[in-house]
C-alpha cells in the first residue's frame, strides 16, 4: 500500500518535471523554427508546429543583409564580454587575494567598502555613471562600454570567500622558498584555483554579453552597437523581417550556449561554492 | 622580502609596513578599490550634486540655475514618478514570490530524482544564457503577439477563446502575463541552483530522524526540516530577487516599447529615469533626484529587511 503510494508519486514528480522541461525548451524551439521558415510560414494564420519549408538559406542570409549589421555587432559584443571576463577576473582576483591573504590593519574597512557596494543596484548608479562616462568623452567607445563595468564587488567577494578558505600550508612552503605574494599568486595560488577563476569567468562573460542598459546608454552611434543593442532596435523597425530577427537572435545566443554547455560544471560548482547563500 | 635598511620608526617604513606589507596590500587591491571608487562612489556624489541643479543637456552644474530642493519637489509631485514606483511595488510583489515557489519546486524535485537529474538541471538552467533581448523577440514576436500567428492565441483558439492583443490590453492588464512569463523562463534556473546547493548541505540525519519520529514524508518533513534548513538560502534569494526587481528594465523596454514609443503603462523607476534623463529632455538634473530618491528607498529597504531576516545576526 505504501510502497505502491510512493511510487505513484513518483511518477507524478517525473511527469510534472517532463511537463515543465518541455514549456522551459518551447522558446528555444520556436527561435529554430522561426529562424528556419520562410516569411510566410512566420506570419501565416494557423499556427504550425512544423515550418511548411525549412529554409536554410536564412543562415547565410541575414550576414549579408547590409541593414543589419549582424557581424560588425557580434565583433564588438565578442570585443566587449572578452575584455571584460578578463580584465574582471584579473582585478577581482588581485584584490580578493590581497583581502583575504596579505595581513593590513584597515583590511576590514577596505572590504566593508567593496562589499556596501553590492547593496547599490545599478538602478541607481546609471544616471551618475552616465554622466561621468560622458564627461570623460567617453561615450560610444570601447573604454566607455568596458571598463566602468570591470569592478564587480561580487566578484571580488567571490575570490575572497574563495581564498579564505584555500589550504595555507601550499602558500607557506612556497614562502619557505622565498616567493614573495606576487610570486605565489602567480605561480602557486593561480594553478590551484582554476574552477574559481572558471566559475566566475563564465558568469561574467554571460552577464557582460547579455547586457543591455549600458550598451544601449552608452553606444549611440551605430558603429559601437552591441548584438543585443541591435536587436532590440530590429524589433521596432518597421521594415522588419522576421525570419532575419529569429535567426539573428539565434546567432546571438550561439557563443553562450556553447560556453555554457561547455563549462557548466564550473557554473553550478562555483555558484554552489561562493558563498552567496551562505 | 622584508624592508632592509630604513629606520624602524620611520616615515617610510610605517607606510610600508612590517615585510612591506601593506605596500604589497596595496598593489593587489588598489587598482580594483580605485575603480570601483571612481565609477561607483564619484558617480553617487556626482548625482547627488547635479541633483541640486536645473541641467537639461549637460552633464556640469556650471551654467545650469540652482534649485535647492526643486528636482525633488517635482519628482515627488510628479504622478508619473509615483506611478512608476507603484509599477514596480506591483512588479515586485508578483515576480518574488513566484519565482520563489518556482524555483523551490523545480530544485526539490530534480534533487530527487534517481536517474537523468543532469538534463534537467541543464533544461532549467539553460535560459540563463538567454538575453532578456532574445526572449523579448520570442515573447512578443512569436507567443503573445495579438496577431493570429502567435502560439499563445493559437492554442486558445483551439479551445474556442477569442484573440487578445496581449501586449496592449490594459484591461485587464494581460501584458502582466507576458512580463512576468520572460521573467520567470530566465531566472528561475539560477535561483534552482541555489536551492540545489542548499538542499546538498542539510545532512540526510536529520530526514531519518524525522522517519523514526514517524514524520511522514511530503509536507511536514517539508515545512518541519527542508524549509527551516533552507533559511539562510531563501533570505539569500528573497534579496537578490528584490535587487533584480528594482533593475527591471529589459523585458518592460523590450517587449512594451515601439517604434512610437513607450506606452504610458506599466514604466518601473529605471525605465522612467531612462526616459528623464536621457530622452528627448536630457533632463539630467530631475533624473539626478529621482536616482537619489530611489536610492534612498532602496537603502531604507535593504535596512528594514536585513533586520526583519535577521541577516548578519549569528545562527543560533
Amino acid at each position: 500500500m505504501h510502497d505502491a503510494l510512493t511510487r505513484a508519486g513518483r511518477a507524478l514528480r517525473l511527469a510534472l518535471l517532463i511537463v515543465l522541461a518541455l514549456l522551459f525548451l518551447i522558446p528555444f524551439y520556436l527561435l529554430v523554427r522561426n529562424g528556419l521558415a520562410t516569411e510566410r510560414d512566420i506570419t501565416a494564420p494557423g499556427w504550425t508546429l512544423f515550418p511548411h519549408t525549412l529554409q536554410w538559406s536564412n543562415l547565410t542570409e541575414v550576414f549579408r543583409d547590409p541593414n543589419l549589421p549582424l557581424g560588425r555587432t557580434l565583433l564588438n559584443s565578442t570585443l566587449i564580454a572578452v575584455s571584460t571576463t578578463l580584465g574582471t577576473v584579473l582585478l577581482a582576483s588581485l584584490a580578493g587575494y590581497g583581502l583575504a591573504r596579505i595581513p593590513y590593519r584597515r583590511a576590514n574597512v577596505v572590504f566593508y567598502a567593496i562589499l556596501g557596494t553590492l547593496m547599490v543596484p545599478a538602478a541607481v548608479t546609471f544616471v551618475p555613471s552616465f554622466v561621468l562616462v560622458s564627461s570623460l568623452g567617453w561615450i560610444s567607445t570601447l573604454r566607455g562600454l568596458v571598463i566602468p563595468t570591470l569592478f564587480s564587488a561580487f566578484a571580488c567577494f567571490v575570490f575572497r570567500q574563495y581564498f579564505l578558505g584555500f589550504p595555507k600550508e601550499l602558500e607557506d612552503a612556497a614562502r619557505v622558498d622565498g616567493l614573495g605574494y606576487w610570486r605565489t599568486y602567480w605561480r602557486i595560488v593561480v594553478p590551484n584555483a582554476r574552477p574559481v577563476f572558471a566559475a566566475v569567468g563564465t558568469i561574467v562573460f554571460i552577464g557582460a554579453w547579455n547586457a543591455f542598459l549600458w550598451p544601449l546608454v552608452i553606444g549611440q552611434d551605430q558603429e559601437s552597437w552591441t548584438v543585443q543593442v541591435a536587436l532590440s532596435t530590429f524589433t521596432t523597425a518597421q521594415n522588419l523581417n522576421l525570419h532575419e530577427l529569429f535567426v539573428a537572435a539565434g546567432v546571438s545566443i550561439v557563443p553562450l550556449v556553447v560556453v555554457f554547455l561547455l563549462l557548466q560544471r564550473y557554473i553550478v560548482a562555483g555558484v554552489e561554492r561562493s558563498g552567496i547563500d551562505d | 622580502m622584508a624592508a632592509p635598511g630604513a629606520g624602524p620608526r620611520s616615515l617610510g617604513a610605517r607606510l610600508l609596513g612590517p615585510q612591506r606589507r601593506n605596500l604589497w596590500f596595496w598593489l593587489f587591491v588598489g587598482p580594483f578599490a580605485i575603480g570601483l571608487g571612481l565609477f561607483t562612489y564619484v558617480p553617487l556624489a556626482w548625482s547627488v550634486y547635479l541633483s541640486f541643479f536645473d541641467a537639461h543637456n549637460t552633464v556640469s552644474p556650471a551654467g545650469s540655475d540652482f534649485v535647492g530642493l526643486g528636482n525633488y519637489g517635482a519628482m515627488l509631485g510628479d504622478a508619473a514618478f509615483l506611478g512608476s514606483l507603484g509599477t514596480f511595488v506591483l512588479f515586485t510583489a508578483f515576480i518574488v514570490p513566484a519565482t520563489y515557489v518556482l524555483s523551490l519546486a523545480l530544485a526539490l524535485m530534480v534533487n530527487r530524482l534517481r536517474f537523468a537529474r543532469a538534463f534537467f538541471r541543464s533544461v532549467f538552467f539553460l535560459p540563463t544564457a538567454c538575453s532578456y533581448v532574445v526572449a523579448a523577440v520570442i515573447w512578443k514576436l512569436s507567443i503573445f503577439n495579438g496577431v493570429r500567428f502567435g502560439l499563445a492565441n493559437t492554442v486558445l483558439g483551439w479551445f474556442g477563446a477569442d484573440q487578445t492583443a496581449w501586449l496592449s490590453t490594459t484591461d485587464p492588464p494581460w501584458y502582466w502575463l507576458v512580463i512576468v512569463t520572460v521573467r520567470l523562463w530566465l531566472q528561475a534556473g539560477f535561483y534552482m541552483i541555489l536551492f540545489l546547493a542548499g538542499l546538498q548541505r542539510i545532512s540526510p540525519q536529520l530526514y531519518e530522524a524525522a522517519a523514526v519520529d514517524g514524520a511522514r514524508p511530503g509536507w511536514q518533513v517539508l515545512r518541519h526540516i527542508t524549509l527551516p534548513q533552507l533559511r539562510a538560502t531563501s533570505v539569500a534569494v528573497v534579496l537578490l530577487l528584490v535587487i533584480n526587481a528594482f533593475q527591471a528594465f529589459d523585458e518592460f523596454y523590450n517587449l512594451l516599447s515601439d517604434a512610437r514609443g513607450y506606452p504610458p503603462y506599466a514604466r518601473p523607476p529605471l525605465v522612467y529615469l531612462y526616459y528623464t534623463a536621457l530622452g528627448r529632455d536630457q533632463n539630467l538634473g530631475l533624473g539626478s533626484a529621482g536616482a537619489v530618491i530611489l536610492a534612498l528607498i532602496i537603502a531604507v529597504a535593504t535596512v528594514v529587511q536585513a533586520r526583519w531576516f535577521g541577516l548578519g545576526r549569528k545562527e543560533e
